[in-house]
């Protein structure tokens, strides 16, 4: 006669640095079934916009997230500046295209190394991390900071990338895309790797559309969603395929994330070959009035930022949602059924960022 | 079977120069743009209090009647604000970080020894004198 029993994952997990709490019920060793819980790390930050001048606040948005910071940045900045009335100039809008593709590939890597020390792959884990740091190399040039840029501000952008720097940075591209192509054979191909993911987590196509998976994870279950397709910032003006994976299991959402790393390198160089001259920012004319929805396509999925201002210097509310809280109820889904030993990759799985999550 | 997928990486790894250096006897690595601290030229400062009222994070406190300029360096966010703002340009970002502490100290402070220049008095025979060129 089989037993039911509640096993506690996290807050405190070696897999797992983010805290996240899951009540796992299981019959022997397999999960029936799942409660998550969160509000470990709530910090505020969204109450905060009441009491920061707006410009100001975009340093705040950017620190939500110590991974996809540009990216909030960036989506602050774009919902602000549909209530002050100002162009983003056209190299603006650019540079923050390619300064959030190498977030994403920075944030990328950062997963594919986590997820191979998941497995227990710590060579693998090392030579992801390597390669990473060329990455944030790269934007510390450019930038001035590794993982927190501070370069996107309301209006445009505060640095510009010279010319002879550019250059730079798509030929070291050429090295990043040899040391990636590396990293993703083994990915994609390796006996270990692939015993321990395929066919795991299963998520079908109506479950991830109907529970609201967004980003890789959505995609690595069939479903075509990227935001980049809308065409925000400079994405309209590149050529962009949403990469999109049909088997729904752990490896179908790794294969997603290995392949976005040279759709990421490629939007890189074409951004590069076609940046036009031309002035960083427009000045706000007025003070935000009204209200405002700005969507961006994160590492991990959608990010939506919403502001409401009243004319004044002070924002009344923000309101951030991200990827992984909408990413939740789908690894509900996931955990029903597998091996308790399969629950810390099938979390990973969907690359969780909780510190973002409960901002 | 691709069950030495990794063997050539990890070949060329064992072969390769360390990708780490052995700092602190290396320095670290730093480009001309890294955030590292704040630091302040306090013949400068007019104390017009801009970087306080700018500062995301609060750390930073002028004081206009004892002339000081105070950092907390534990609450700063190196997020470069204050520099941006600063009519005087007395404020600037310094590449290397700051040193680690073992416990909270008192917050940085600086006197500031900004002296506002006299304006040149008109003199009558100055007055007359330009009148005369």
């Amino acid at each position: 006669m089989p037993r039911r029993i509640v096993v506690p994952f996290g807050p405190q997990h070696p897999v797992l640095p983010e805290p996240i709490h899951l009540d796992l019920v299981l019959k022997d060793e397999r999960v029936e079934s799942v409660l998550p819980s969160i509000g470990y790390v709530h910090r505020g930050l969204e109450t905060l916009v009441a009491k920061r001048e707006y410009p100001e606040y975009v340093y705040i948005a950017e620190r939500t997230c110590g991974i996809c910071s540009f990216i909030h940045g960036m989506t602050y900045c774009q919902a602000v500046e549909q209530l002050v009335d100002c162009t983003v100039p056209d190299r603006a809008l650019f540079l923050r295209t390619i300064w959030s593709e190498y977030s994403r590939l920075h944030s990328h890597l950062l997963w594919l190394g986590l997820f191979a020390d998941a497995l227990g792959f710590e060579n693998l884990f090392m030579a992801c991390w390597r390669l990473r740091e060329s990455v944030l190399d790269v934007l510390e040039e450019t930038t001035g900071g590794r993982v927190i840029q501070g370069s996107c501000k309301v209006g445009g952008v505060r640095k510009d990338i010279p010319g002879e720097t550019l250059e730079r940075m798509r030929r070291g591209l050429d090295g990043i895309e040899r040391e990636a192509r590396d990293i993703a054979d083994v990915f994609l191909r390796d006996d270990s790797i692939l015993s321990r993911t395929q066919g795991i987590g299963l998520l079908s196509r109506e479950d991830a559309y109907t529970l609201g998976a967004v980003g890789p994870t959505a995609r690595a279950s069939g479903v075509r969603i990227d935001l980049r397709q809308t065409g925000y910032a400079a994405y309209g003006r590149l050529s962009f395929r949403p990469v999109v994976e049909e088997a729904g299991d752990c490896h179908a959402r790794c294969t997603v994330r290995v392949r976005e790393l040279f759709t990421s390198i490629d939007l890189i160089r074409e951004a590069i070959a076609k940046i036009p001259d031309g002035p960083l920012e427009d000045r706000p004319k007025k003070n935000p009035e009204g209200e405002a929805f700005s969507r961006a396509e994160q590492p991990r999925g959608e990010l939506v930022h919403y502001v409401r201002g009243d004319g004044s210097r002070h924002l009344m509310r923000s309101r951030i949602r991200t990827p992984t809280l909408t990413n939740l109820p789908p690894l509900v889904r996931m955990l029903q059924g597998c091996n308790l030993a399969d629950v810390p990759v099938i979390v990973l799985s969907i690359d969780p960022c909780i510190g973002c999550a409960e901002r | 079977m691709a069950f030495f997928e990794m063997a050539k990486m990890a070949i060329i790894t064992v072969l390769r120069k360390p990708s780490t250096r052995r700092y602190p006897s290396v320095p670290a690595k730093r480009t001309p743009l890294s955030r590292g601290r704040v630091t302040i030229d306090p013949s400068r400062c007019i104390s017009c209090g801009m970087c306080m009222k700018k500062c995301p994070s609060g750390a930073i406190c002028v004081r206009k009647e004892e002339k000081t300029w105070s950092i907390d360096r534990l609450k700063c966010i190196v997020c470069n604000c204050c520099v941006e703002v600063c009519p005087a340009h007395c404020l600037t970002m310094e590449t290397g970080y700051t040193p680690c502490v073992t416990e909270h100290r008192a917050r940085d402070t600086v006197t500031i020894t900004y002296v506002k220049p006299e304006r040149p008095k008109k003199s009558e025979s100055g007055e007359k004198e330009e009148k005369a060129s």
